[in-house]
Parts: structure tokens; sequence; C-alpha cells
């Protein structure tokens, strides 16, 4: 039998993944991927409650956080290749611009 | 007993898809990888009866931010990345970070598991249906706001990545 408890299980065990990888990878790009992991993982426990509870709020969310994503990775897509284009690199150690 | 078969193999194609996409030394497999995690997403999208969003997973996700990606992953020097160190120095301290975090959700999972009940029966009212009349009446403001940034985005994004005309 499968609860909504499994699909919490699985949305966090995504969330880490996702972390690990915004917190480990030095390529911009695969870091703007694990993001929207992270987006995922929580659309996942959104539909999940809303699954639980027989209340449809949760995936109207859901449609917000996925409308939100596509706009963070638009922008994010357009500051990299504005940054590639000045910079010549997409390793996320040699964007120090703003360090001392 | 179905549900439980499908349940587990979206869950895999979603765990594995998400750990080959952190780990890839090539952005464009990470690309593919992501494909596949957010493909298994949909699937467990679809077994807990949202349909409505298990087309937008596909069509908006699968469709258009991974082309989004793909095509970003090739208008950038792949080629210099590759070679460098695909990890940061700090990696030990995101593993334990990530541990504890981990540990934590055990914790509060191993609490409440015996406490979430299974899931209720699924409505009569067809999911998209349901999902526009709520949306639309009480959540049109939200929704008003969500086009505007949307838009806004939209406008970023080509002034961010535009060629700097004239200067």
């Amino acid at each position: 039998m499968i609860t909504s408890t499994h699909y919490l299980v699985l949305g966090g065990l995504l969330a880490l993944i996702g972390t690990l990888g915004v917190l480990t990878r030095r390529n911009v790009v695969v870091i703007l991927m694990s993001i929207e992991l992270i987006l995922n993982a929580a659309n996942l426990n959104l539909v999940a409650f809303a699954r639980e509870l027989n209340q449809i709020q949760g995936q109207v969310f859901a449609v917000f956080v996925i409308a939100i994503a596509v706009a963070e990775a638009s922008v994010g897509l357009g500051i990299l290749i504005a940054l590639f284009r000045n910079k010549e690199t997409v390793d996320a150690g040699e964007i120090d611009l703003l360090k001392w | 007993m179905l549900d439980a078969i499908f349940f587990y193999a979206f869950a895999l194609l979603a765990v594995a898809g998400a750990v080959l996409t952190v780990t890839r030394r090539n952005a464009v497999h990470s690309a593919i990888w992501l494909i596949v995690s957010l493909l298994g997403v949909a699937g467990l999208f679809l077994l807990a009866q949202a349909e409505f969003l298990f087309a937008v997973q596909i069509v908006l996700y699968v469709g258009g931010v991974m082309l989004l990606f793909l095509m970003v992953i090739m208008l950038v020097n792949l080629d210099r990345a590759k070679q460098e160190r695909q990890f940061s120095q700090q990696w030990p301290a995101a593993l334990a970070l990530a541990a504890v975090a981990g540990f934590g959700l055990t914790v509060v999972f191993r609490k409440a598991g015996a406490v979430l009940p299974p899931m209720a029966s699924p409505a009569e009212q067809g999911n998209t249906q349901w999902l526009s009349e709520v949306m639309f009446r009480q959540y049109l403001l939200p929704f008003e706001l969500a086009s505007v940034v949307l838009l806004v985005a939209m406008v970023g994004a080509v002034l961010m990545a535009r060629k700097k005309a004239g200067t």
C-alpha cells in the first residue's frame, strides 16, 4: 500500500540530492539543473498532500511553483550567457567579481 | 499491488536520474539524466492523480526547460569545463550537511510515518476541470501575478542574453 509517506520520503531524498548538487558542483549549468530537482521534489510533496487531503489546492500551488521555476531557469540561463560572454567560464569558483 | 510496482519503478527512475544528474562529468549527459528524473516525477504525478500536472511536467519541463538548458550548454564552451575539476573543495562539508539533513528527515518521518493515512479516493470531477475552477476563482490574483512574473522573467532573460548594441 502506497501512502503519502512514501511520496514524502521520495521528495526528501530528491531534495537532498539536489542540495548536494548545488553545494558541490562547479559547473553553473549543473547547479541550475540541481535547483530544478529541488523544486520538483517540492512539487512532489504538494501533490502527495493534495491527494491525501483530497483537495486540489496543492496541485494549484504546484502549478505556481512550476511557473516560478521556469522564470528562474530562463533568467538564470540568461545571466549565465552574459557571464560567459564576459568571463569565458562556467565555473562557479571563478565567478568572484563581488568577492573583496 | 500494481500501484506499488509502478510507484517503485517511477521512484527508481526519479532517484537514479537525480543521482546521475549530479554526478555526471559532461553537462549534456547531466541534462539527459535530468530529463529521465523529470519523467519519473511526471509518472508519480500521474499515480497521485494529478493528470494536469503530468501533462504540464512533460510539455513544459521536458519539452521546454530542458530544451533551453541544452541550447545554453551548446552555447557555452564545454570542452574546457569538462577538463576542470567537477566538484568544489568544500564537498566534505556539503556531504556532512546533507547527512545531517537526511538524519533529521529520517527522524521526522519515523515519527510521522504511522500518522499519515493512506490516500483518499479520487474525486468524481475531472482533475483539470477541478483545478481550473479553483485556480480561476479562488486563486485568480496569484495566477495573474504569476503571469506578470513570467513576463518580467522573459524581458529579463532577453535583456541579459542579448549582445550589447553600439556600446
